[in-house]
């Protein structure tokens, strides 16, 4: 079949000249989206993981993933010595084989931008913070624009924030917008990555709105979750998320990317999430500037599988560095 | 967007295994429970759909091997099997059921390779659900009294059944599992096209050591069809094909005292109302139609959708469409195969060439087809009245019919009018008008927010000319079962 | 849990050990009887006296010759006169999907029918009784929430274990009830079959006790059965593997989940059962069984705010009677026992339908 992505038509009646005008305004906006049905968007999803990468296309897709990977590390005992081995392995990730390419990012706590931004200096690895009180983004606004600004000032190059989450589940839908679009603009030239945390939004209708709610506001990417909460990145929350950045592209010509984050721990994983992003929002979005995955342990296992391909055997964890 | 010279991410070829099948050159007739050629020593071949390349022999069975056949399954009537407790009858299903579990990926390949169809949809949907037929049926066999059909249960006696090529194995299990539950015998013929599973599942009789005569398989044409159906010694006829040849059926046991069930034909009505879930709907209309090349009785082909969405769904419609990966049915990633005939593909070709004619508007994905085999890209029609052909006959491929409708008594209208009754299919967000639909609706299936769900459980078969009887669920067992007056 | 599945526990649990250990001795310097080629003991014949009149079909019918028992895995077997000691069985509790020893870290003598000791089995105590429910409380939404089908093949799955483990089955309840190896297998074919009749009720039991409604007015009706939840079940002691999986499976068939207490006599069946149940796909704490003293455990159960059925088959009137009205209090659905049980019997849907609720749901019809 053809290769080519097809635009998908929106009704105009779908983006009002000013959606964020009021609340009211807002709330049309998002419950009048189509709606999603559970069954069937687990149906696709599962369906679609049933695809098989064999041989080149993996080794092809093996690399893609890697090069997408926020390589992350979001805990109270990092130190600037953990951020820096995992800043090296972002750059070099395999010291063996220098055809693995580098990951897209390092994604640190707003503390940790610094140590990081050193170690990656000219190496084309972005720092990535998270900011805004992650995870729970329960601080006043002042707060979150205050981590936002210095994480930026200190060198980095993206923000994950998070939404309140509260304040969507009751309905505060401009609320919701507001701090993102003040984040935004603290962000400066810094892309924006929101996390709409979908393991507390429960549904899929309520992914959908959060998601347009947060590329209305200005957000570069909607990402996922904040790895904190389960379920994280499920398959038919990415879908149902690459369904609303294709359909706004369509709508507008703007390319929101997509981040799962969250439970994406092998090369299978990734791979199920490559094929969704091929083909429900198309090629488009196969590059790190618009497809993240947020993860850790996952870089490991895609050099396994790396080497597996390459060399026929099965390889064994000590064999690769643990940062 | 235009063409991608260089696709960033094309999948590789990702073949199953052929080695699973153990194909032999010949197969014979199962007759009381031993293989045996046809007493005229007369053969056919089979293909495989999706290259012609030439599978294997198989007997034709003519009237002196129906006569056999149907004198065996008496004799195990009268003999083991009538005398045999249900709860020891279920035992045999059970056991066929765990054997179909174990030989499933043999199954599944023997199935895509006999009838063109993705190796996705045998592993996935065909050789599961036969399995699992024979699973909810094992357990009816000594519960047959809270069926609710009727008092004090029997079995019919003598099960003559024939059943069609786009589900070969499933058809028999539909077919065998209720028969053989309510402690019926049968002589089952497979369709002339795709008779190799039905010669594996004999083997699996076998192996389980099912009574000989309980399940007897006769390959064959039409001729073979009509013969075992025309038997005096057939107490019950089951059909599942086309409406033409169950009219015939149905003219021939007239004045008999066979039972008879028909399981035909279908010009399925999938009607999407304005505030549906569109991404969900725009997946069960492909599904819908799709799905098994559009081999399927029930597909949804008529798609009827409501004005004030039309536009945006046929946009999205496109986009997915040209998604799906057509070729190789061994391919794990394939998603539509071959079309199980050239009878069948110039059927399809035919109506196609109608719909042209007649003034609709045809639109098909860029689709390279494989040079070799029956193939037929999916094909959208759009401009479709009520007073077309492909509105109103069975194509019976992948070929959609899409109209559009205004307000909700029109859909229901419009979805009723057909001399077919199968299936429909409703989508909408709200329940009270699903249910206010599905009430009106004309057809055995309403699948809602759905489309092209299966399960033994749940009652299949059509209203008016797209037959009578159910199969599947409580309601299934009753063709299989006469009761105290 | 409050006991590790392996955990040695306190010395009283130990203590218990060594006893076994001195009565396998004192077994073995008795050396009585004449020994079947597996160098497995006979069962004495006088053995089919029983200590207590059992009125289940389990026990040796009047006029039938006890026969020759035949030897079975799961017996304690003396040591062959080549000198290997044999390796025996450690009786536990089955809860959550483990086999832990009592909390209590008690246990109390098991005898065959004819006095002799065949193991110690764990005393289980009103803690164990609380642990078991909240195994069976966490299993409940899954368990429940598995599709019908799913149900059914792992009921299937039982009987196929339990099928592969006759030999063993026949052997202890034979040691027990001191009935013939031909009366022995007959009952745990009969047990297997149970479990294949209940497989094949969990996706047909809503079929026939479910129905749409013809309600007037313009609504969709539709009731259909749904398990009541915990069901505490005091199995049946004059039956101890027929009747207990004839009480057994059809509560848990229908998507409910169990606490089981063995009965207080022969509990070793029931274990045994745990063994092959443990080893069927069936998702820890669905069933989980408890040996020990009734009237020490029930009480708990019958009272407690979490259990949602009770299953009194194996009380006696009096003590029925007592438990009932204490399962008043939070309205648990009953069984009552229903006095002299035939176990070979059709066993019919009557044993399904008391723990489960019929829900209806109303929906408008209109555009």
């Amino acid at each position: 079949m053809t290769r080519e992505t097809r635009e998908v038509a929106v009704p105009e009646t779908v983006l009002p000249p000013d959606p964020a005008a009021s609340n009211t305004s807002l709330r049309a906006l998002l419950h009048g989206l189509p709606g999603v049905d559970e069954v069937g968007a687990k149906e696709r999803a599962a369906d679609l993981a049933t695809r098989s990468i064999k041989t080149g296309a993996k080794a092809r897709a093996i690399d893609l993933a890697i090069r997408m990977i926020d390589l992350t590390t979001l805990e109270g005992a990092d130190t600037p010595g953990k951020v820096r081995a995992l800043s090296a392995k972002a750059v070099r990730p395999d010291p063996d084989d220098p055809t693995v390419p580098s990951v897209a990012a390092v994604c640190v706590y707003s503390d940790r931008v610094a140590a990081a931004a050193e170690a990656l200096a000219g190496s084309g690895v972005k720092v990535a913070s998270v900011a805004t009180s992650f995870p729970s983004g329960r601080a006043p606004l002042e707060a979150k624009l205050a981590d936002t600004r210095l994480a930026v000032a200190d060198g980095a190059a993206e923000i994950d924030m998070v939404i309140d989450r509260g304040a969507f589940l009751a309905g505060d839908y401009r609320a919701v917008y507001d701090e993102i679009t003040a984040i935004k603009e603290a962000c400066g030239d810094a892309h924006l990555k929101v996390i709409l945390e979908t393991g507390e939004l429960a549904t899929y209708d309520n992914v959908r709105r959060a998601s347009w709610l947060a590329i209305l506001a200005g957000a570069d990417f909607v990402k996922t979750s904040t790895g904190k909460v389960a379920p994280s990145a499920t398959l038919p929350v990415t879908l149902i998320m690459l369904e609303a950045v294709r359909d706004h592209y369509a709508a507008t010509g703007r390319r929101v990317g997509v981040k799962p984050a969250g439970g994406i721990r092998t090369a299978k994983d990734a791979l199920k999430n490559l094929v969704l992003v091929n083909e429900v929002a198309g090629d488009g979005w196969l590059d790190p500037d618009h497809f993240r995955l947020g993860a850790s342990s996952l870089l490991n296992d895609l050099l396994m599988q790396r080497t597996r391909l390459s060399t026929g055997t099965y390889p064994g964890p000590d064999y690769y560095t643990l940062d | 967007m235009e063409e991608q010279a260089d696709p960033i991410f094309e999948y590789a070829p990702a073949p199953e295994s052929r080695a699973v099948v153990r194909l032999r050159s010949s197969y014979e007739l199962f007759i009381d429970g031993e293989f045996t050629p046809a007493e005229s020593g007369e053969r056919m071949a089979t293909l495989n759909p999706a290259d012609e390349e030439h599978l294997a022999q198989v007997s034709v069975a003519g009237e002196p091997d129906v006569d056999r056949a149907v004198a065996a399954a008496r004799r195990a009537f009268e003999g083991a099997w009538g005398a045999m407790p249900g709860a020891e009858r279920g035992k045999y299903l059970f056991r066929i059921a765990r054997i179909l579990q174990e030989r499933a990926r043999e199954l599944a390949v023997l199935e895509t390779l006999d009838n063109g169809k993705p190796i996705k949809e045998t592993r996935d949907v065909d050789i599961p659900m036969v399995a699992a037929y024979f699973f909810y049926h094992a357990g009816w066999a000594d519960k047959l009294d809270y069926a609710g059909m009727g008092p004090a249960p029997r079995p019919v006696g003598v099960a003559a059944q024939v059943i069609p090529w786009n589900f070969p194995l499933l058809m028999l299990a539909w077919k065998i599992a209720p028969a053989l539950a309510a402690g019926n015998t049968v002589v089952l013929k497979p369709a002339e096209t795709t008779p190799l599973s039905a010669l594996v599942f004999a083997e699996i009789c076998q192996e389980t050591g099912l009574p000989p005569g309980v399940v007897n398989i006769l390959t064959g044409a039409g001729a073979t069809g009509r013969s075992l159906v025309g038997h005096p010694g057939a107490d019950k006829v089951a059909f599942t094909g086309s409406t033409a040849v169950g009219r015939e059926i149905a003219r021939s046991v007239a004045g008999t005292d066979k039972r008879l069930t028909l399981e035909l034909g279908g010009k399925g009505a999938n009607i999407v109302y304005d505030d549906a879930a569109l991404d969900q709907a725009v997946e069960g209309v492909v599904s819908g139609i799709f799905f098994n090349q559009g081999h399927v009785c029930c597909a949804g082909s008529r798609l009827l959708v409501q004005e004030s969405v039309a536009d945006e769904l046929l946009e999205r419609l496109r986009a997915r469409i040209e998604r799906l990966r057509l070729g190789d049915p061994l391919d794990k990633n394939t998603d539509i195969g071959a079309i199980n005939s050239a009878e069948q593909l110039e059927r399809i070709r035919e109506l196609v060439r109608a719909g042209d004619e007649e003034g609709a508007e045809s639109w098909s994905p860029q689709c390279p087809l494989p040079e070799k085999g029956y193939w037929f890209a999916p094909t959208v029609f759009t401009g479709v009245t009520q007073a077309h052909r492909v509105a109103r006959e069975e194509i019976f491929g992948p070929v959609l019919s899409v109209l559009t409708f205004r307000t909700p008594d029109e859909a229901v209208a419009k979805a009723n009018n057909t001399p077919y009754g199968l299936s429909a299919g409703v989508w909408t967000e709200k329940g009270s008008r699903m249910l206010w639909t599905a009430e009106r609706l004309r057809a055995g299936v309403i699948w809602s927010n759905t489309f092209n769900k299966f399960d033994p459980a749940s009652p299949f078969g059509g209203y008016k000319e797209s037959g009578y009887g159910r199969e599947g669920g409580r309601h299934g067992l009753e063709a299989y079962l006469v009761h105290a007056a | 849990m409050s006991t590790p599945p392996d955990n040695p526990g306190p010395s009283s649990a130990a203590s218990g050990e060594e006893e076994r250990e001195r009565a396998a001795a004192s077994d073995a310097a008795a050396g009585s009887g004449p020994r079947v080629p597996s160098g497995r003991p006979e069962v004495h014949a006088e053995a089919a006296e029983l200590a207590e009149p059992l009125d289940g079909a389990e026990a040796a019918r009047p006029g039938e010759p006890a026969g020759p028992a035949r030897s079975g895995a799961g017996v304690p077997a003396e040591a062959p006169a080549a000198g290997r000691i044999p390796v025996r069985k450690t009786y536990k509790l089955y809860m959550g999907g483990a086999f832990p020893r009592s909390e209590s870290g008690r246990c109390y003598p098991v005898t065959g029918s004819g006095g002799a000791h065949l193991a110690n089995a764990a005393l289980a105590s009103r803690k164990d009784a609380r642990d078991a429910v909240v195994a069976a409380r966490s299993a409940f939404s899954g368990w429940s929430g598995r599709t019908a089908y799913n149900r059914g093949q792992i009921l299937y799955r039982v009987a196929e274990m339990m099928e592969g483990r006759s030999a063993q089955f026949a052997a202890e309840i034979a040691e027990t009830d001191g009935i013939g190896a031909e009366r022995a297998d007959e009952l745990v074919a009969a047990a297997v079959d149970r479990w294949v009749y209940y497989a094949g009720w969990p996706d047909k039991i809503g079929q026939v006790l479910g129905a749409a409604n013809a309600v007037s007015g313009p609504y969709f009706n539709l009731s259909q059965p749904e398990p009541s939840g915990v069901v505490a079940i005091l199995a049946p002691p004059a039956a101890p593997l027929l009747g207990l999986v004839s009480v057994v499976a059809p509560v848990i068939a229908t998507g409910n989940t169990a606490v089981v207490v063995a009965g207080e006599r022969a509990p070793l069946p029931a274990l045994t059962l745990a063994e092959a149940l443990a080893t069927s796909d069936l998702p820890g704490g669905v069933v989980n069984i408890l040996t020990g003293t009734t009237g020490e455990i029930a009480p708990h159960l019958a009272s407690h705010a979490d259990v949602n059925g009770l299953d009194l088959t194996g009380a006696d009137p009096e003590t029925a009677a007592e438990l009932e009205r204490s399962a008043a209090q939070t309205l648990k659905r009953v069984l009552r026992p229903g006095g002299r049980e035939d176990w070979l019997a059709d066993p019919g849907i009557s044993r399904m339908t008391p723990f489960l609720e019929t829900k209806t749901v109303w929906h408008p019809i209109g555009v």
